[in-house]
């Protein structure tokens, strides 16, 4: 019996790629004259012009910055080889018809429009470096809902936009987020009026199609007062034999009494380096949920964090990995707890097999003035094989005696008795294996929509597409 | 429909069945009754292709082929069945979804969710359980009566043509036993045949078998009809192993 092998199935479900005319881009490497390019395309000049002085000051601080030192091998990233800016569009629209027709064909084979038209409030597709395609439901529209890319944040709603942006992670706050910073390009900027309930969710779709590149997309999310939006992501990448960058910044702010969710399916092809900074601010009252799975790229590191600013803010990090061979996902989350009466609540759940590497890694931190904070923290880890590896870097800094703190952690074999159960019953190894994995993830799936749960559940049996031999 | 020939088994190099032979054929049931420790469930497992037991001597055949090394999934679908003495608990699993993998993994037609629960229907009726129950993760937090109700649910469901039935009374109280003895019978047929293990004589008020077998340090040390089980309600298994003893 022939086995499928894991990129065979991602090359052909997600793998492939088009061929683009690219509009603009930028010569490979990375110097002030790509910033100088990028802020000319994006016409950041005049009133504008501060953003690329941010620019400026970022690269200076990415070059100085050393490399970090822990997490995953990061010797693979070729910085002088890689193209920082390339779009097929000068500018995106709100029509798929008027896209060029491979970039169309893109996001119709990775089924977006056909999403769009079912489930979603608002819909942002990146191809490359552009957000291509934007468009928010017109009866959001109406509501005030602001569901842009970030250039159109930047001209059209500059005050609110100078106002956030940049602030909840700085420039310098890490080498990643400065390269971000940098060069950023596409992203979304979303701004949800006072007490407007977002129903449906906003989505976002990444894609990179061309080869050598690095993908820098920005997102910042405003809630404002009693508001509520769900806001979810997805991305792939062809399978190509150089290494590709993915390093991104979101920023969300969670004004009192709203509800933020951020929901991400990572799903890169295995030559994808993936350096994410995700943080939120939570003011008083309000509530922060990352959901967080991370299946493709070859290293993650990320590490999604609220900061627990205002009193009786709530923080809620689901994060799940999965890491095949060649695979390191280091990823975690953290939760700062800066007031009284914040609670947080992080579950880790990952995946290792043929030889694959998992990493759970988080802080928290109760600041010294946040009385009665209560927070809890759960990892599990599942290991498929004896190749395979997991660790855990729980890290706390807890200042306040008041607080009520619980750990849990547990690392697992898949037991010979529960694959005996299930193969008695006529399930296949593989089924088995799979049946028993999905059910480990079960706590995740349960949390997304239903369409999402079944795509998630897809790309897990993917995974586990011929890990028997 | 089942053989077992001479069968000699051991687990961490310890012989613990010692040359079993038994044949349970079409609409026949029989009864395996023994001490704790004697084999039994050794034997259920054996016969049902768990890796961790290795055959050292001796020979399974069933519907007419040599299964003594197929794997546990390819006796399944050839209509084998094991409910088991403990079942074991997979979380995040339903058992719905299971039943219905595992009920598509030997058809070439696969049925739909909504199909499959018009399949599970009458079983649970049958049984006395309910949608929520099906929703559950597999025998997490079932209770006792719980599990073996499962137990013969799936086998209802699954309609195998042996169906070896480890301890499937204990832990029962009264009533549970009656439904999951009268799902036993619903399922047994001319077609199929039984291999009830138990310790107790309670569940034969309502599962008659025609054969009855005790096995004793992993040996068939006696068989017979109806009449042997009352004898061993009289008397216990002593009676049996000092008929060994006298030779
Ligand atoms: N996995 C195992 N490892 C070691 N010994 C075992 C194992 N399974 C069964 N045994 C031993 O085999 C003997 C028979 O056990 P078992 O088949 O469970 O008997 P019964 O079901 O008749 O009570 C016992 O002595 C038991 O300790
Ligand atoms: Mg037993």
């Amino acid at each position: 019996m022939g086995k499928i092998s894991l990129n065979d199935s991602y090359e052909k479900k997600f793998g492939w790629n088009m061929k683009v005319q690219s509009v603009n881009e930028t010569e490979p490497g990375l110097s002030s004259r790509t910033i100088r390019d990028i802020s000319g395309f994006k016409k950041e000049t005049g009133r504008n012009r501060w953003i690329h002085d941010f620019r400026m000051k970022a690269l200076k601080h990415f070059l100085e910055r050393p490399m970090p030192k822990w997490g995953g091998k990061l010797d693979g990233i070729d910085f002088d080889d890689l193209v920082y800016y390339m779009s097929g569009v000068d500018k995106g629209g709100d029509n798929w018809d008027d896209l060029p027709e491979n970039i169309r064909k893109t996001f119709e084979k990775l089924g977006i429009p056909e999403a769009e038209r079912k489930t979603l409030s608002g819909v942002g597709a990146q191809f490359d470096s552009e957000v291509v395609y934007h468009k928010v439901r017109e009866d959001m529209e109406k509501q005030g809902v602001i569901f842009v890319d970030p250039d159109t944040g930047l001209h059209k709603h500059s005050k609110i936009f100078k106002h956030w942006f940049g602030k909840v992670v700085p420039a310098f706050d890490n080498k990643f987020a400065a390269l971000n910073s940098a060069v950023f390009s596409g992203g979304s900027f979303v701004y949800i009026p006072k007490g407007v309930q977002v129903a449906m969710p906003l989505q976002a779709y990444f894609r990179i199609n061309a080869p050598k590149f690095g993908q820098f997309e920005r997102t910042l999310i405003i809630a404002d007062e009693g508001s509520r939006v769900h806001y979810i992501e997805g991305c792939t990448a062809p399978v190509y034999s150089k290494d590709s960058l993915h390093s991104a910044v979101v920023e969300i702010v969670a004004l009192p009494g709203s509800h933020v969710r951020y929901t991400t399916l990572q799903n890169w092809s295995k030559n994808v380096y993936n350096l994410v900074t995700k943080r939120a601010y939570a003011f008083e009252n309000s509530t922060v949920e990352w959901v967080d799975a991370n299946m493709g790229s070859r290293l993650t590191m990320k590490y999604p964090s609220v900061y627990l600013k205002g009193a009786g803010a709530r923080a809620d990090i689901l994060s799940v990995a999965f890491a095949g061979k060649d695979q390191h996902q280091d990823t975690g989350a953290k939760a700062v707890h800066l007031a009284p009466n914040t609670t947080s609540r992080i579950t880790a759940k990952s995946v290792s097999k043929d030889g694959g590497r998992t990493s759970y890694r988080g802080l928290l931190h109760i600041a010294k003035r946040a009385d009665n904070v209560k927070s809890s923290v759960r990892c599990d880890a599942l290991l498929l094989d004896p190749e395979s590896k997991t660790d855990t870097y729980p890290y706390n800094e807890i200042l306040n005696e008041t607080a009520v703190t619980t750990h849990e952690a547990s690392v697992g074999k898949i037991g010979e008795e529960q694959m005996f159960y299930l193969m008695s019953r006529g399930l296949t190894e593989t089924e088995a294996l799979n049946m028993v994995v999905t059910g480990f993830f079960d706590a995740f799936a349960k949390e997304i929509p239903l369409e999402y749960a079944i795509e998630f559940n897809r790309l897990i049996q993917l995974e586990m597409e011929g890990s028997v031999g | 429909m089942l053989e077992i020939i001479d069968l000699h088994v051991s687990v961490e190099g310890k012989e613990i069945l010692r040359g079993v032979s038994l044949e349970v054929k079409k609409g026949e049931v029989h009864a395996l009754m023994g001490p704790n420790g004697s084999g039994k469930s050794t034997l259920s497992f054996v016969l049902m292709g768990h890796p961790k037991y290795k055959i050292t001597q001796g020979r399974i055949t069933f519907d007419g082929k040599d299964v003594t090394h197929a794997s546990a999934d390819e006796r399944a679908r050839m209509g084998l069945f094991l409910g088991f003495q403990y079942p074991t608990e997979i979380s995040g699993v339903s058992l719905f979804n299971f039943l219905k993998t595992a009920y598509n993994s030997s058809r070439e037609e696969k049925v739909s969710s909504m199909e499959f629960r018009e399949i599970m229907k009458d079983k649970m009726e049958l049984l006395g359980v309910h949608e929520d129950f099906v929703k559950r993760y597999l025998n997490e937090g079932f209770s006792g009566g719980e599990k073996k109700r499962g137990e013969i649910l799936q086998m209802a469901v699954l309609g195998p043509k042996v169906m070896i039935l480890d301890e499937t009374d204990s832990g029962l109280d009264v009533d549970s036993l009656k439904v999951v003895s009268n799902g036993i019978n619903k399922v047994a047929s001319k077609e199929n045949g039984i291999l009830l293990i138990t310790h107790y004589q309670r569940i034969l008020k309502y599962i008659r078998p025609n054969f009855v077998h005790v096995m004793i340090d992993g040996r068939i040390a006696k068989s017979g009809g109806h009449k042997l089980a009352e004898e061993l309600e009289e008397k216990g298994y002593d009676f049996v192993r000092k008929e060994i003893e006298d030779g």
